[in-house]
């Protein structure tokens, strides 16, 4: 036992700065969360098992460094770029560097909850940097004031004197010590009182710079395990076939061609529990062809005879409920919550110069991940141990705890990196399976979705209509904007205040509203059976297209350039207070327009061959815009050049942030192009890659071109979905530019197709 | 007990081990290395790489193979591996992404290239684009942007452009660490 067994240094009631002697003499430092008063982690706990790192940096006696990621990587790149915080304040050789994708942190809680050892730990959800920034900088500055401390003993030479560059410790006569030989004196060390303040931003040496992703070659070699590349001995491999109504029934089954398939061990039948909202449990009646290996599986399923019968749902249909929202909106009737209602926009409306209306149509969504659902589980008796592609391994954890009554602090949850997200993750039904096949079997359990199953079972984004009626004044100034939102919410079921209903479908804060001194929106409810759930960007996605657009249009009615538009608009750089928290700066929102535009030659607008389109928007705490080109040529529509520029405040990792902005980018031209989903008798339509069509290389454009806004002066903010919604609202514009086509309605290519 | 050993044959320890006969099978040839299939003739390759050998790098799609995770080199071909019955592969060369590399670990031109450009999203179908990509340069060592448009691959994250710049690096013989 090391003298500092329980040194620790409270940053606040829950969150303590901790040193821990690993048992191989290392230098473990990291920031645990724990009730207050609870005793600190005993070193015991961490032993040389590298997985339980938490939020945490291991330094060994050779100088090589560990560090945690404690948040799933979805391919957002949060498991480069959290550790890249923490090397940097440590004046880590990154070289040196190693990364963990660490597993669920959960320990016994003094109240029978459970104890989350790192914080939250959460993917994909565009929160990870801000939310990890401070306590990693913590960690980091206190790791290497430990070291530098057992220099200045060494050497005898005070601290203050020392500085720390690439893992070595150097004293102004040159003498050099590396952090490996030093981290046992480190270790040993009595904790300062206070958190040793991080360094001040002009000394980062890795913060700002380009770094490749840390599993880059394993990716690349094929060697890095995904949730799906897992197995475990005995385990069978289980693949389903849903019901294709949620509500619906199983009216018969016959299982014997499937059981003699060689290789089936065992049918189940799955059920989804009333009690419980979606993403806890299962997401439609199932079942389960259990077996020996992945083939025998699959031909068990195919040889499976089901008959379903249809519930309450096999009435709705995508198109039908379309015509209903539309009525909705035509019918005046009162909305279901009045978002915002700012200044007096039916007084406004009587002193119209001009008047624009438009309606925009936005299909369902599914979230395409490439990784299908998947899990592993084997259940003891009173442990579990699972592999989950998850962004969110508590709520993971809170399903098996359910579904088992194990303890969570006996429920291990691995988290590798994860085949994209998206929001699908953040629900659980696919556990719930796994759990509950393995109980009845009594056998770990693979899970594995099938694409039809995946394509076919998801918690889509909601369809939606948006109406926006615009009042132009004498002095040709938006001074009304009154827009109507219709849309099944996708927070329905899931235990959200009815009159909070509307969060998930348009926010109190989106463009224009604070410029125009008349803004209404009103959110109006629909119903409907199909599984609803969190998707990428959302409400930013539907909401950015109808009002981007709607702002070209206004433009276009005003006679004027759409830049200007949008810039007189946003009017001299100012700061406004938002309802959500939080403000909108005018200024950097009108900067990141004008680099874009700067950037695509905007000046020649009115008189390209090409159509220019533009668009910006801002979301927690960050501000992006989109200028992209297009042609037309014999009527087939070309993307030419796409314009991007985005400030998010700090940057921590250029390079992995660039990757992002031009993901996004693709994936809202790909989602705006070709995407839907469609149901027809309650059934969706789409049941593989070719119904649902990402986009291919040769609709793409070749390159983004990334604009990154230097701003060292404010926390890093979200970015890892910030470039989806003005793509396609720049697209549609640049297509009214070059063809005069405006399109209203969603996907792009389809209605252009029709309309032309 | 053993039978009594017949005459003039070495006595052979009793060990209560029956040897089993050896079964035929398919024989491939997976990353320079042999292997006899002795299952189900009509599993696709993709399970045998997945299930039986543990080589998880070629990846689940679809039952299709539409977007391009499962392809593997057949011969120097890129093929879905899902859609390739084992008893067709009989004395067939196939390539996977772990193979894409020497044996000394040494990247394929590509390969690196992928690093140097950070063309890798979530990476679940980067092992597609890399045998897509790399049958690509073998058929065309220098394609031009129409060439790399007909790659069969799609993806969520958005990897496309800089998959286009990493072909692009490989092809003009730039890959190697900056």
């Amino acid at each position: 036992m090391s003298a500092n067994t329980s040194n620790g240094i409270r940053l606040s009631r829950r969150r303590f700065l901790q040193v821990l002697a690993g048992a191989a003499g290392a230098l473990v430092v990291g920031v645990r969360f724990a009730e207050a008063g609870e005793p600190p982690l005993p070193p015991e706990w961490l032993g040389n098992d590298f997985h339980d790192l938490g939020a945490y940096v291991r330094i060994d006696s050779e100088g090589n460094v560990l560090i945690g990621a404690r948040d799933p990587d979805t391919g957002t790149g949060v498991a480069t770029a959290l550790p890249m915080i923490l090397a940097d304040e440590l004046d880590a050789d990154w070289n040196r560097v190693s990364v963990v994708h660490l597993g669920l942190g959960v320990e016994a809680g003094n109240d029978g909850h459970p104890l989350w050892t790192y914080g939250r730990q959460r993917g994909g959800t565009g929160d990870s940097i801000p939310a990890a920034w401070a306590d990693l900088r913590l960690a980091g500055a206190l790791a290497r004031w430990l070291i530098t401390q057992a220099a200045a003993r060494r050497l005898g030479i005070a601290a203050d004197r020392l500085r720390c560059e690439a893992g070595t410790v150097i004293a102004p006569d040159g003498r050099r010590v590396t952090y490996g030989s030093l981290v046992d004196d480190a270790s040993k060390l009595d904790l300062p009182t206070h958190a040793p303040a991080p360094k001040p931003p002009q000394r980062y040496t890795l913060i700002g710079k380009p770094v490749g992703d840390v599993d880059a070659h394993a990716i690349v070699t094929g060697q890095a395990k995904y949730a799906i590349d897992h197995h475990e001995a005995e385990a069978l491999v289980a693949v389903l076939s849903h019901c294709p109504w949620p509500d619906g029934s199983l009216a018969s089954i016959d299982t014997a061609p499937a059981l003699a398939v060689k290789g089936v061990v065992k049918v189940l039948q799955l059920k989804p529990e009333a009690d419980q909202p979606p993403g806890h449990t299962v997401i439609a009646p199932a079942v389960a062809v259990l077996a020996e290996s992945t083939w025998a599986a699959l031909q068990g399923r195919d040889r499976l005879k089901l008959e379903w019968k249809p519930g309450p749902s096999a009435a709705e249909n995508s198109a039908a409920l379309e015509q209903q929202a539309t009525a909705l909106l035509d019918s005046q009737s009162a909305p279901t919550t009045r978002v915002r209602d700012d200044g007096d926009v039916e007084k406004a409306s009587k002193y119209a110069a001009i008047r624009v209306e438009a309606t925009y149509y936005q299909p369902w969504l599914a979230h395409a991940c490439a990784e299908p659902m998947n899990c592993l589980v084997r259940i003891d008796k009173d442990k579990a141990s699972l592999v989950v592609p998850t962004q969110s391994p508590q709520q993971a954890c809170a399903v098996v705890q359910r579904l088992t009554g194990i303890a969570p602090e006996s429920i291990a949850i691995r988290v590798p990196r994860v085949g994209g997200g998206y929001g699908r993750r953040l629900d659980h039904d696919y556990v719930a399976e796994a759990v509950l096949l393995a109980k009845a079997a009594n056998k770990p359990v693979r899970l594995l979705w099938t694409r039809g199953e995946d394509f076919t079972h998801d918690y889509y984004r909601p369809a939606s209509v948006h109406k926006i009626n615009a009042v132009i004044d004498h002095k040709r100034n938006l001074a009304g904007w009154n827009q109507r939102i219709a849309s099944a919410s996708a927070l329905a079921g899931r235990g959200v205040p009815a009159d909070r209903l509307w969060s998930s479908e348009v926010s109190a804060d989106q463009l224009p509203a604070g410029l125009v001194p008349n803004f209404r929106s009103d959110w109006y409810a629909q119903q409907s059976a199909l599984p609803r759930g969190p998707h990428r960007a959302m409400p930013h996605l539907a909401n950015a297209f109808a009002a981007e657009s709607f702002i070209d249009e206004i433009a276009h009615q005003l006679r004027e350039d759409p830049m200007k538009t949008r810039l007189r608009l946003l009017g001299e750089p100012r700061s406004i207070t938002l309802q959500g928290g939080g403000t909108l700066d005018t200024g950097r929102l009108r900067n990141v327009l004008q680099l874009v535009a700067d950037r695509i030659d905007w000046k020649d607008w009115l008189h390209s061959v090409n159509g220019l389109g533009i668009a910006c928007w801002h979301m927690d705490g960050a501000y992006v815009a989109h200028a992209i080109e297009t042609s037309l040529q014999n009527d087939k529509l070309g993307i030419e050049r796409v314009v991007c520029a985005v400030d998010v405040g700090r940057v921590i990792n250029p390079l992995g942030l660039e990757g992002q902005v031009a993901g996004a980018t693709l994936d809202a031209l790909s989602t705006a192009l070709n995407l839907a989903i469609t149901t027809r008798d309650g059934k969706v339509q789409q049941h593989d890659w070719k119904a649902y069509p990402l986009a291919s290389m040769a609709q793409l454009p070749n390159s983004v071109e990334t604009i990154i806004v230097p701003d060292d002066g404010r926390p890093p903010a979200g970015a890892s979905f910030l470039a989806m919604p003005t793509a396609a609202p720049a697209l549609a514009n640049s297509v009214f530019r070059v063809s005069a086509v405006r399109v209203r309605r969603l996907p792009l290519m389809r209605e252009f197709l029709r309309l032309s | 007990m053993a039978p009594a050993q017949a005459h003039g044959t070495p006595a052979v320890p009793e060990s209560g081990i029956t040897p089993v006969a050896v079964r035929s099978g398919i024989a491939v040839e997976i990353n320079g290395e042999r292997f006899v299939h002795t299952g189900d003739p009509q599993m696709p390759l993709l399970w045998y790489l997945r299930d039986v050998l543990w080589l998880t790098g070629t990846k689940y799609g679809g039952e299709h193979g539409e977007n391009g995770a499962d392809l593997v080199l057949v011969d120097g071909k890129p093929v879905s591996a899902i859609g390739q019955p084992m008893n067709r592969l009989a004395d067939k060369r196939i390539t996977t992404v772990e193979g894409l590399a020497a044996n000394d670990g040494t990247l394929h031109p590509l390969q690196q290239a992928f690093i140097d450009e950070d063309a890798i999203g979530c990476g679940y179908c980067t092992p597609g684009w890399l045998i897509a990509g790399v049958a690509l340069l073998k058929r065309k060592p220098h394609p031009d942007d129409s060439d790399i448009d007909q790659l069969p691959n799609s993806c969520r994250c958005g990897v496309q452009t800089r998959v286009r710049a990493a072909i692009k690096r490989a092809a003009a013989g730039k890959a190697g660490p900056a």
